[in-house]
């Protein structure tokens, strides 16, 4: 991964007012960190909390950076590190691989040419194992970007989800 | 047959959730303002005499929670509405949100009411983050109508109700560990006590129930007919949300009365295993629930039943499994769901899973010893005991049922 080398994230004007809208939409409410992370991850191209970004709103609020770092590197949903456009999350949990769910992800790698954790060159794609989503219904199932796509028990069914992404 | 009731989830389809208008012309908010008209402590009678009982997992007396709550003195109160259904082939709690968020509303405020809070929060898992629409525009419209916010229809009564995103953390769904992520913290576990009713969120006193337990209360309150204690028998009264998921056909979630047995729900709703396949195990609860066999079938869906055949109610899931998966693989699988969301802060919990997850591997490589089984059966049960928060004390569940179920498969001829 060519993280390490990546220029400086620089907060543009526009991602300022973006992000100042988020904070307005949690009241400047501190106790709501993890919402307001949640919701400027989602601003950010790769999808996650850049350092500079982190810097900003802990101006912006009255919370510590600290703090703001603990809940980054605590909840699953959250990265301090870049991730993808599009971070494809595969369900590891018992539901989903009792129903194939192992095929799947076998499916995502090869497609990708990624393993977990890895991205695609291009900065779209990353592979992530979750937790149970709570899809269990449709089994097995991947989310991107918050969107569910189940039944996907084919490696045909899941080419086709990652086709709309390519 | 009787297993096909629309009790807690009879509002599904009835009116478009984004609508407070709909909601209302099916009857909406007509069970806050009874509420409204009446004494708290009648509230909390009429939940305890239908013996409601918690239904995210620890089914503690909900009748007699409010009752206590209520009991607490203090200027300022707080309900929380747990919104953060973790445990696996639960989801239940989706379905309430996505079908009724108006109901859900309305029954927090209705326990605001009750044990005179001022506040209540909804904590709602990541997972669910497509569901935040609906509950916000539930709750501005309610505030629009007057059946949220200052002086609700008139009554003097205060109730605001603030909607919060959880981030991906099972642990989360612990009391403790839920009223941290609130207050803008990483969400860990503290010891209790102090108890969430005197000392829960801000340090504030805190009332904190399930969705689902929630989403019975309005119907409760409306039910003169008194159809949801015509439902089931003994403790086990009314009716239950279960999340069928797994090896069955028909994956979902369904109302049934209590006393159903656990064959009518995976044969006839669920319509069984598919593929020719035989039963190996259920789970019950979710990934810290306990697992039994085909012994367990015929064994009605009931509190105090379930208990006697050695599992719980939990979460309310049924995880069906079939005879693809052995039941080392099923151990495995779950150990790493929790190796994963242990959140590594009490000793017992971190260590514990770990070195189950070792054993547990050794096993699957044909290379663990009686030594390693005894210390697994050790280590599992000093998590149970020490662990700081519930998801260490019931991580190991599943193993140590499985132990009592299916001896043989931790009988290791050879040497010690």
């Amino acid at each position: 991964m060519a993280t390490e080398n990546a220029p400086e994230f620089v907060i543009t004007d526009e991602l300022a007012q973006k992000i100042d809208r988020v904070l307005i939409e949690h009241e400047h409410d501190a106790t709501q960190i993890v919402g307001v992370l949640l919701d400027v991850q989602d601003l950010i191209e790769q999808k996650y909390v850049p350092q500079p970004v982190a810097f900003y709103i802990a101006q912006k609020l009255p919370i510590k950076v600290s703090v703001i770092y603990d809940c980054l590197t605590f909840y699953n949903a959250l990265s301090s590190t870049p991730r993808a456009k599009y971070p494809v999350q595969v369900c590891r949990s018992v539901a989903c691989k009792v129903n194939g769910s192992d095929t799947l992800f076998e499916t995502v790698k090869d497609v990708l040419g990624i393993q977990p954790g890895e991205v695609t060159y291009d900065g779209r794609f990353t592979i992530e194992e979750v937790s149970c989503f709570g899809a269990c219904d449709v089994a097995p199932a991947v989310r991107i970007n918050g969107k569910v796509y189940g039944h996907l028990d084919t490696p045909d069914k899941v080419r086709a989800v990652l086709a709309e992404f390519m | 047959m009787g297993y096909d009731v629309k009790f807690i989830t009879k509002n599904f389809g009835k009116y478009d959730p984004m609508s407070i208008d709909s909601y209302l012309s099916i009857g909406g908010f007509a069970a806050l303002k009874r509420a409204m008209a009446m004494d708290g402590e009648d509230i909390a009678s009429l939940i305890a005499e239908a013996k409601v009982k918690g239904r995210g997992g620890a089914a503690y007396d909900m009748g007699r929670k409010w009752s206590q709550s209520r009991a607490v003195k203090a200027p300022h109160k707080l309900v929380i509405c747990n919104a953060d259904e973790g445990e696996t082939c639960t989801f239940k709690d989706r379905e309430l949100i996505k079908n009724d968020p108006f109901n859900l509303i309305e029954a927090i405020t209705i326990c605001g009411y009750t044990v005179n809070a001022q506040d209540g929060y909804i904590y709602l898992r990541e997972e669910y983050r497509h569901l935040r629409p609906l509950l916000l525009n539930a709750i501005k419209q309610a505030e629009e109508h007057n059946l949220l916010g200052y002086n609700i229809q008139n009554t003097g009564f205060n109730f605001h109700i603030h909607l919060y995103s959880g981030a991906g953390a099972y642990v989360c769904g612990e009391g403790t560990a839920l009223i941290r992520s609130i207050e803008g913290k990483a969400g860990r576990p503290r010891k209790k006590p102090p108890f969430m009713k005197v000392s829960g969120l801000f340090a504030l006193p805190t009332c904190v129930n399930n969705v689902e337990s929630f989403s019975i209360v309005p119907h409760l309150l409306m039910d003169e007919a008194r159809e949801y204690v015509s439902y089931g028998s003994g403790e086990s009264l009314g009716t239950k949300l279960v999340s069928l998921g797994g090896n069955v056909r028909r994956p979902g979630v369904y109302e049934i009365p209590f006393g159903t047995t656990v064959r009518d729900i995976i044969y006839e709703l669920g319509q069984g295993i598919p593929g020719g396949q035989s039963l190996r195990l259920i789970q019950f609860g979710g990934a810290s629930g306990k697992i039994s066999d085909g012994r367990i079938l015929d064994t009605p869906y009931t509190y105090d039943d379930l208990k006697a055949a050695g599992v719980t109610v939990g979460s309310g899931s049924i995880l069906v499994i079939d005879n693809r998966t052995s039941v080392l693989d099923f151990l495995r699988m779950t150990q790493d769901f929790f190796s994963e969301e242990s959140c590594g802060q009490c000793t017992p919990c971190r260590e514990g899973n770990l070195h189950i997850k070792l054993i547990l591997e050794k096993m699957a490589r044909g290379e663990a010893t009686q030594a390693d089984i005894r210390d697994m059966k050790k280590i599992a049960t000093i998590m149970s005991i020490s662990s700081l928060c519930g998801l260490g004390e019931s991580a190991q569940n599943a193993l140590l049922s499985a132990m009592k179920i299916f001896p043989k498969i931790f009988e290791i001829g050879g040497a010690a």
